[in-house]
């Protein structure tokens, strides 16, 4: 099959698996013993390096943005400069990659073992719709955490850059505040939520497709696993970019 | 369950409709994959309370008959009948209450590995909303049938090939269902658990009246399964009776595929005395 043909049919695959775990949303049997226990290994697992994260990226701004800024005389304004740029960018999309990392790969290992290993069609054949059970589950999760591991992401972002700013800086804690209040707008709120939205859901489609169609044994596990955390690593920058776009012309 | 005997059990048996339907009933079936001609026109019916031993090499399409019967994959042509319904088309919720009467043991038991055994076992009656106070006495009773009860709480990676193997069955049985697919049950095990699981066939061929499949290349079981049969003795055990001068068994018949067709269908008296070279070394190996 020649690339244009095979990405086609990638496409194709892709958007069926997507009908069938949304139909599987809305009627019932639902899982929802399921959906809380893989909430808690999206959200709660992935807090530890969600908080890490978030820390160094808000001290990394402030240590490279600080000594730019003073350059301008503007080193008072670096509140402001690192809440814009961990609301809107980083927080969203770090989470994002680090979840694609963690997360992605899992779900993916996950569901490729259980297919080279014959328990999906076992999963059929006792009469279970996989990706009502399996599927939808994983998205719905990813969806509803995301959003959540951002704000933790932001947080902890503006708490690490305050602490560097004060220790390394010298710039006064009610200072920072300020500025980073008076630098956030409510669009920015809008859109770094809204991204991780999107994000949540491309983690999990491509995931969960990638795993579904793994072939060849373990080996082909590892090949599934390994493109599903580039692939949707890959498609989360690209649709943040486009997203951003977006956000901007809505919001202004 | 009915107390009350029939009074002629015979034409009961003869007007009952299932009876003259068969169980299974394959119709010319095609199937490829890309290049690679899997199946090739092939027909068969089973009956109820019948078994049909697939034979032929790896690869030969008969893992491929039992995931059509599933309806985990659609043949190219041709039709699948399950109790006279075409399931040809059925597309994946249709399928559901069709793969309610079949049970299915998978090649490696492929149990999920995320529960334990009696989770497994319960699957299939959790899935349907059955209380949990009957789905513990129907696991116990299944986990004693294929005499496992001591492995309950274990979970899969604890146990051996055998054992996984039997646990499999005993989540395909539960429920009762009238079909019952083996996907080669008794690779890589050694010869007395092998014993054991085809005893388990013929159990359930000649006490519970359950048509199977039972796809193999090995020849010992083959010979378990078309000369013994399994009756209830005056002190209530299962005895397992040699086919000899007094018993003859009919409801066992062995089908050969060969690169997508069948090239023998019959008796295991018939399939030994073949002059094909193919069959005569399969049957000896050389």
């Amino acid at each position: 099959m020649n690339p244009f043909f095979k990405f086609i049919y990638e496409l194709q695959e892709i958007s069926y698996l997507l009908a069938r775990s949304v139909a599987g949303s809305t009627k019932s049997p639902r899982y929802f013993p399921e959906i809380l226990k893989q909430m808690d290994v999206v959200g709660v697992g992935s807090l530890p390096i969600i908080l890490l994260t978030g820390f160094f990226t808000g001290g990394v701004l402030t240590l490279q943005g600080y000594p730019m800024l003073a350059n301008y005389g503007g080193q008072g304004e670096t509140g402001m400069f690192v809440a814009t740029t961990m609301i809107r960018e980083l927080g969203p999309v770090f989470s994002a990659l680090m979840v694609a990392g963690r997360v992605g790969s899992a779900i993916s290992a996950e569901l490729g073992s259980m297919v080279v290993s014959q328990q999906i069609d076992a999963m059929r054949a006792l009469g279970t719709d996989p990706i009502r059970k399996l599927v939808t589950p994983r998205i719905l999760a990813l969806i509803i955490m995301l959003p959540l591991l951002v704000v933790v992401a932001d947080v902890l972002g503006l708490f690490g850059a305050a602490i560097i700013a004060n220790n390394l800086f010298g710039l006064d804690y009610n200072a920072f505040i300020t500025t980073a209040r008076s630098g956030i707008q409510i669009e920015d709120l809008i859109g770094g939520l809204l991204k991780p939205l999107a994000f949540g859901f491309i983690i999990g489609i491509i995931s969960c497709h990638k795993g579904l169609t793994t072939t060849g044994g373990t080996v082909g596990v590892g090949r599934a696993t390994t493109n599903a955390v580039v692939i949707s690593s890959v498609l989360v920058i690209i649709a943040d970019f486009f997203l951003s776009r977006v956000i901007q012309v809505l919001l202004k | 369950m009915s107390t009350e005997k029939p009074k002629n059990l015979t034409r009961e048996i003869r007007n009952n409709p299932l009876r003259v339907i068969p169980v299974i009933e394959f119709r010319d079936v095609f199937l490829s994959f890309d290049d690679k001609v899997i199946l090739d026109g092939v027909s068969f019916k089973i009956r109820r309370g019948e078994t049909k031993i697939i034979l032929g090499r790896s690869g030969g399409g008969k893992s491929t008959t039992i995931r059509l019967i599933l309806g985990l994959l659609k043949p190219d042509s041709g039709q699948v009948l399950i109790d006279g319904e075409d399931i040809t088309n059925y597309n994946e919720s249709q399928m559901m209450p069709v793969r309610k009467k079949i049970g299915m043991v998978f090649q490696e038991g492929a149990l999920f590995d995320s529960m334990s055994v009696y989770e497994n076992v319960a699957y299939r009656l959790r899935e349907q909303k059955v209380s949990e106070a009957e789905i513990e006495i129907e696991v116990n009773r299944m986990l004693q049938f294929v005499d496992l009860a001591e492995a309950i709480d274990k979970m899969p990676s604890e146990l051996s090939g055998g054992m996984r193997r039997r646990v499999g069955i005993a989540r395909a049985l539960v429920g009762d269902p009238k079909i019952v697919l083996f996907d080669e049950p008794t690779a890589g095990l050694d010869p007395p658990t092998a014993r054991t699981i085809c005893e388990l066939a013929i159990k359930l061929r000649d006490l519970e009246d359950v048509s199977s499949i039972f796809v193999t290349h090995e020849m010992q079981n083959l010979n378990y399964l078309c000369s013994e049969y399994a009756t209830v003795n005056d002190e209530g055990e299962v005895v397992f009776e040699q086919e000899g001068e007094t018993l003859c068994l009919t409801n066992t018949e062995i089908i050969m595929l060969r690169q997508g067709k069948i090239i023998f269908s019959g008796k295991d008296e018939e399939i030994r005395q073949s002059q094909d070279p193919f069959i005569h070394k399969f049957l000896r190996g050389r």
